[in-house]
């Protein structure tokens, strides 16, 4: 670690962990939901396990964004951050106020919840993924504009690099893309249209930027490749991510009452999605190859590499095989799009993050590496919750498969919850993946933990 | 990559398409705006303003996060942008969805999904009803493809 202000990353990682653990726990609960319809009913139906399950995520990605720009920003622009005491204090305030989103869903119904934020005078709540109150989003709003004047102050002052401005434009359009959260019309057709300006110019927009920068800055320091070389890759993936994820949009288009020109301009750029995810995979393999050096961080080199083929396969292979209207009209709102969500968040988010924070965690505690004891359960917990997304793909893709053909293709098609049950073996078998992905995610931790001979010093 | 093709090449491409692909977009979504007027079924929402107050129902209770609408939200409750046809049409299709609102039992049932008991008055079941009718007259270009959702 170059400079002391870096430093601030470290809560940020944890507690985006720690979120992590509630995401998967939760997951487990809603997988068992499945199968095992009355679990935990009335206390904790599955509606407010599924907001916690998919509210912790998008907290701890968007902590670990925030934890990876703290930490690489004051390296890129070689000057210390502008001010670490608000990155803190925003941590403070982001973290209190997720942990109370969370105790409100947990403890009154969310009706309630509803009334007791004052929705009335704002109306936001209440939409997949958006479920957090009006005042949670306020919140948001003001720590990321917080968090961004924080960020751009110091690029600003410091050195310009391609990783700091394409950082920085993904996360200014993170937080120009999250205002449309705020307009929910009575129309529902509006609604859903503006609803996924949020949704997938977030996941298929401007994070791909941040998750570019991510990747060519571990990249550049594991591999020691030269950063013209570096800087050229992201150009080239993001253009090719932003080319056709923006008109992509459009693959979300077909059924909500937009008119069907959609249907085409959707089609076809959203086919061409895989492409950049493509490149990042060559991206990464590349760069490895190519190495000038050997860092003695493996797992961080694994991490990335990893993010590299998964994101491919969630985002690119995964999302492909729904996104054509012929297909998706039997296949949309089904279990593949399930397994496809799944493996693209793991693939491509979260395992970026892991990525920064295996290779950031041990510069910020005083050396360049763990230890290799440490590395090798980091390495049990990567390929554990791996393959276990894996395994949880596949199964849910099983799962919807046969729930589009029971229900939508067949001569007799069968009711939603009678179809349910017949495929309720890919459900069990989902749940047990889970389990896998959980004892991953414990090893994982528990590689923090495991001592052993330290290698080099920072 | 070959060494012709600079680094400021490559961003220049990058801002440049971005930008235009950015343009083409507005462009589209412009156009769309003017065609859905004629899908989106604007003149019952105006007509009635027990939708919007549905609508409200449908989210301060989070419906969206067990089941879909127009086959988006999740995927452990059935579809119900045509629930209401599914149950029988018209005025009977909303009565008979009413009636399951209603009688979910509070502690679930034994070993199965079950729907909470939301304890909805019946202006609330008249608007969420209404709200239900509203989505199902959306042009949704013939999705589903039938009418199990």
């Amino acid at each position: 670690m170059q400079y002391q202000s870096q430093a601030v990353a470290k809560p940020y990682f944890i507690a985006a962990l720690g979120l992590f653990v509630a995401q998967v726990l939760f997951g487990l609960i809603m997988g068992l939901q499945y199968v095992v319809g009355d679990f935990l009913f009335p206390h904790i139906p599955f509606n407010v396990a599924r907001m916690v399950h998919t509210n912790a995520l998008i907290v701890w990605l968007l902590m670990g964004f925030m934890g990876a720009t703290y930490y690489l920003v004051p390296e890129e622009s070689e000057s210390e951050l502008h001010s670490p005491k608000l990155a803190l204090a925003l941590f403070w305030i982001f973290l209190v106020a997720a942990a109370l989103t969370v105790v409100g869903y947990l403890a009154v119904p969310y009706a309630t919840l509803a009334q007791i934020t004052g929705n009335d005078l704002l109306p936001t709540m209440g939409r997949e993924f958006l479920e957090q109150p009006t005042i949670t989003k306020v919140g948001i709003v003001v720590v990321a504009l917080g968090f961004l004047y924080n960020i751009t102050l110091t690029v600003l002052k410091g050195r310009k690099t391609a990783i700091s401005s394409v950082l920085l434009l993904g996360l200014w359009g993170l937080a120009l893309f999250f205002l449309f959260s705020f307009y929910n019309p009575h129309n529902l057709v509006k609604d859903k249209f503006y609803w996924w300006f949020v949704v997938h110019l977030w996941v298929e927009g401007v994070w791909e930027l941040i998750l570019a920068a991510i990747l060519g800055f571990v990249l550049i320091k594991i591999t020691g490749v030269d950063r013209e070389v570096i800087d050229k890759w992201i150009y080239v993936i993001i253009t090719l991510a932003l080319v056709t994820g923006i008109i992509g949009t459009g693959h979300h288009f077909y059924w909500i009452g937009t008119p069907e020109f959609w249907q085409l301009w959707g089609g076809v750029f959203s086919a061409l999605e895989p492409v950049p995810f493509f490149a990042m995979t060559l991206f990464a393999f590349n760069m490895v190859n190519r190495r000038r050096r050997e860092h003695p961080n493996k797992a961080a080199t694994l991490w990335a590499l990893g993010t590299g083929v998964m994101a491919f396969l969630g985002a690119g292979v995964w999302g492909f095989l729904h996104t054509l209207a012929p297909v998706n009209y039997y296949t949309h709102g089904t279990q593949v799009t399930a397994a496809h969500g799944h493996m693209a968040f793991y693939g491509a988010y979260v395992m970026v993050v892991l990525t920064i924070i295996s290779y950031a965690m041990p510069q910020m505690r005083g050396r360049a590496a763990n230890s290799n004891a440490s590395q090798v359960v980091e390495m049990w917990g990567f390929w554990l919750m791996t393959v276990a997304m894996v395994f949880i793909t596949l199964f849910l893709t099983g799962a919807g498969i046969l729930q589009v053909w029971l229900q939508r293709v067949s001569a007799t098609p069968s009711p939603f919850m009678v179809v349910q049950e017949q495929v309720a073996l890919f459900y069990w078998m989902r749940e047990w993946a889970g389990v896998v992905f959980l004892a991953g995610l414990l090893a994982y931790l528990a590689s923090f933990f495991v001592k052993g001979r330290e290698n080099a010093v920072a | 990559m070959s060494t012709s093709f600079s680094t400021s090449s490559a961003r220049n491409v990058f801002y440049g398409g971005t930008a235009f692909f950015v343009l083409l977009f507005a462009a589209l979504v412009f156009q769309s705006e003017s065609e859905t007027p004629k899908r989106d079924r604007r003149e019952m929402l105006a007509a009635n303003p027990q939708i919007a107050a549905g609508k409200r129902i449908w989210e301060d209770n989070n419906c969206i996060g067990c089941h879909s609408l127009l086959g988006e939200g999740a995927y452990f409750a059935p579809e119900l942008g045509n629930v209401v046809d599914r149950f029988g049409g018209g005025e009977a299709g909303k009565a008979a969805v009413k009636a399951f609102i209603q009688s979910r039992p509070p502690e679930g049932i034994s070993g199965r999904r079950s729907m909470p008991q939301f304890n909805l008055g019946e202006k609330q079941l008249n608007e969420i009803a209404d709200f239900l009718e509203y989505a199902s007259k959306i042009d949704t270009a013939k999705w589903p493809p039938n009418i199990q959702g």
